[in-house]
């Protein structure tokens, strides 16, 4: 419209819709409701209205002895459970004073690593699907497949795992396991480069993603954006280089930058990291192939106070069948202290604030999750762009309901 | 390189005996201040040249009922990312006048946390744009993390919690 037109104030053109997109809508791919002012197809505002699930985990989370925070850290992220469970493993332990063997940290890569992936390879697909390009969402997916079956193979679950323990895993990775992660780092470049042959230098895909939902890196840092959100806008912020956990330093990787903070970047950026973390995978493969004889069977910490022994050692040892039974029972203290601890999780620095005063039960426990964090920044990325660009904008930033809403 | 001792000398240089209780749990830097301060403390680590402390990694409520007139904390995680150094900064105050001054003119991340802060625990942000509650309904007149309330129906007698150490 013409600036020196004047139009009565009734007129037509004046007059903006305002509609609900959300909460149940299914291109929010999840629990999202956003008030919108349109103007036309033009975005005027947008007001975001969370905690549709919140299920009150930090509440539940007072009540409860460690093991029992697990599952609820599962159903944060829910693309990624096993990130989410590794990271309170990893809060906890650094409470508890617990070290981890090698071994045990590159186990816990090799699934933190393929979580990413998993993570990053469904977000990616649903950009695209969003976008009007399916292909890609049906000719990977089965290597999300595959990556679910390494789970089950080492934890019985897929979805929700619960995996693990303070102090490591329940038990070795199987033979089974070992040959799926071994088809998976053979198989997953070539995969992921159709993949890319399918998107990145496609003129639609682009045309659609380029200069759509973009953010400065100033903003960004501002609205506390992390992971590859942050990334993608040119910021090299990675906990897993600048605080590192799970003997990180030992492997090899780089972190890929962006530099507009568009929907397109953010796409470059995710795609890049599945190719540095299938590399990471392959280099803990290759670190855990030279443990030989004993080494090879270490799967967790020696920690009897809090890693729950085996159960058969349950039936015949005393001192198992005690340390079963207060740890089961929740009778287990915890040292005095509170930690911040954080990990690099899917979608940015999934952090944990960690009070205990002594008990059995942590006195507070505060999940910083990313989503939740960069979610308030969608009104100012989506404002003044088309209606169809705020449905990519939101996939590309890989909002997860559960972890928003906690 | 940044350490704990100078970034403490560097605060105790421009509060005085305003910035106290320092402490290093785990390593981190924890201090705490007058809750009036609390801006002004942020706009200083914000500010100074040599401490950056730019991004607000966290924030959130603890609500230590004993602690008679500083029943709530308000604990904010700050992150200097150039020397990559993380501190942690405490406030509190009386829960029956839970005011502390809004961080979201320094902080757009802080706009929601508040929020958060404010449905959990009932700190009123002082000069936040829109405090209202954000996870739970409207219509809701309590404060649900704060500590006197149970986490199930204090009324139910079949579950006690002090038999499975939960208590």
């Amino acid at each position: 419209m013409s600036e020196h037109i004047t139009l009565p104030e009734d007129s037509l053109e004046k007059v903006t819709n305002t509609i609900n997109l959300g909460p149940t809508h299914p291109a929010t791919h999840g629990v999202f409701q956003n008030i919108i002012e349109l103007d036309g197809e033009i975005v005027k505002s947008a007001e975001q209205t969370v905690g549709y699930i919140h299920r009150a985990f930090e509440k539940i989370a007072e009540h409860r002895n460690l093991y029992q925070i697990t599952p609820l850290t599962d159903r944060m992220n829910y693309c990624s459970a096993p990130l989410n469970n590794i990271g309170w493993h990893l809060a906890c332990e650094k409470l508890l004073g617990i070290r981890t063997p090698k071994r045990v940290d590159y186990l816990r890569v090799i699934i933190m690593e393929l979580s990413r992936i998993s993570d990053h390879l469904i977000c990616n697909s649903i950009v695209g699907v969003d976008s009007g390009a399916f292909s890609g969402f049906l000719y990977v997916m089965q290597y999300r497949e595959l990556i679910y079956e390494i789970y089950e193979e080492v934890c019985g679950s897929r979805l929700t795992t619960n995996m693990g323990r303070i102090g490591g895993f329940e038990r070795n990775f199987s033979e089974t396991a070992w040959q799926k992660i071994e088809k998976f780092i053979k198989e997953w470049p070539v995969v992921l480069k159709e993949f890319e042959d399918l998107f990145t230098r496609n003129r639609i895909f682009m045309d659609r993603t380029m200069g759509v939902g973009p953010i400065s890196a100033s903003r960004a840092l501002n609205y506390g954006f992390t992971g590859p959100n942050l990334r993608a806008a040119g910021v090299d912020y990675d906990v897993r280089i600048h605080t590192p956990y799970s003997s990180y330093p030992d492997f090899e990787f780089t972190i890929p930058v962006g530099s507009t903070g568009d929907c397109y970047d953010r796409f470059l950026v995710r795609n890049q990291e599945m190719w540095q973390s299938h590399s990471i995978v392959k280099q803990a493969f290759e670190k855990i192939q030279q443990f030989k004889g004993a080494e090879n069977e270490v799967y967790h910490a020696d920690a009897p106070e809090y890693y729950l022994p085996p159960k058969q050692d349950v039936y015949t040892k005393m001192e198992a069948l005690i340390y079963h039974f207060k740890i089961i029972m929740g009778e287990i203290k915890m040292p005095e202290g509170e930690i911040y601890s954080s990990i690099e999780g899917a979608n940015g620095e999934l952090g944990f604030y960690f009070i205990s005063d002594g008990g059995r039960t942590p006195y507070r426990l505060h999940f910083r999750r990313p989503s939740f964090i960069y979610y308030q920044a969608f009104s100012e990325l989506i404002k003044g762009g088309m209606l169809s660009d705020a449905i990519i904008t939101m996939s590309s930033l890989n909002l997860i309901a559960g972890e928003l809403d906690a | 390189m940044l350490t704990n001792d100078f970034i403490k000398n560097k605060l105790v240089e421009k509060f005085g005996e305003n910035v106290s209780d320092f402490s290093e749990p785990y390593g981190m830097l924890t201090f705490s201040s007058p809750k009036e301060l609390n801006l002004k403390v942020l706009q200083f680590l914000y500010d100074n040249e040599e401490l950056k402390f730019r991004f607000l990694t966290d924030m959130c409520a603890v609500h230590y009922p004993d602690n008679k007139g500083k029943e709530l904390a308000v604990v904010y995680h700050l992150h200097n990312l150039i020397d990559n150094i993380r501190i942690r900064y405490k406030i509190f105050t009386d829960i029956s006048k839970p005011d502390i001054f809004s961080a979201t003119a320094l902080y757009s991340t802080a706009n929601w946390q508040e929020r958060e802060t404010f449905d959990f625990f009932g700190v009123n942000f002082v000069g936040h744009p829109n405090l209202k509650r954000i996870m739970n309904a409207d219509e809701m007149d309590y404060f649900p993390m704060r500590k006197e309330y149970p986490l199930e129906d204090p009324k139910r007698i079949d579950k006690d919690d002090e038999m499975f150490g939960r208590g």
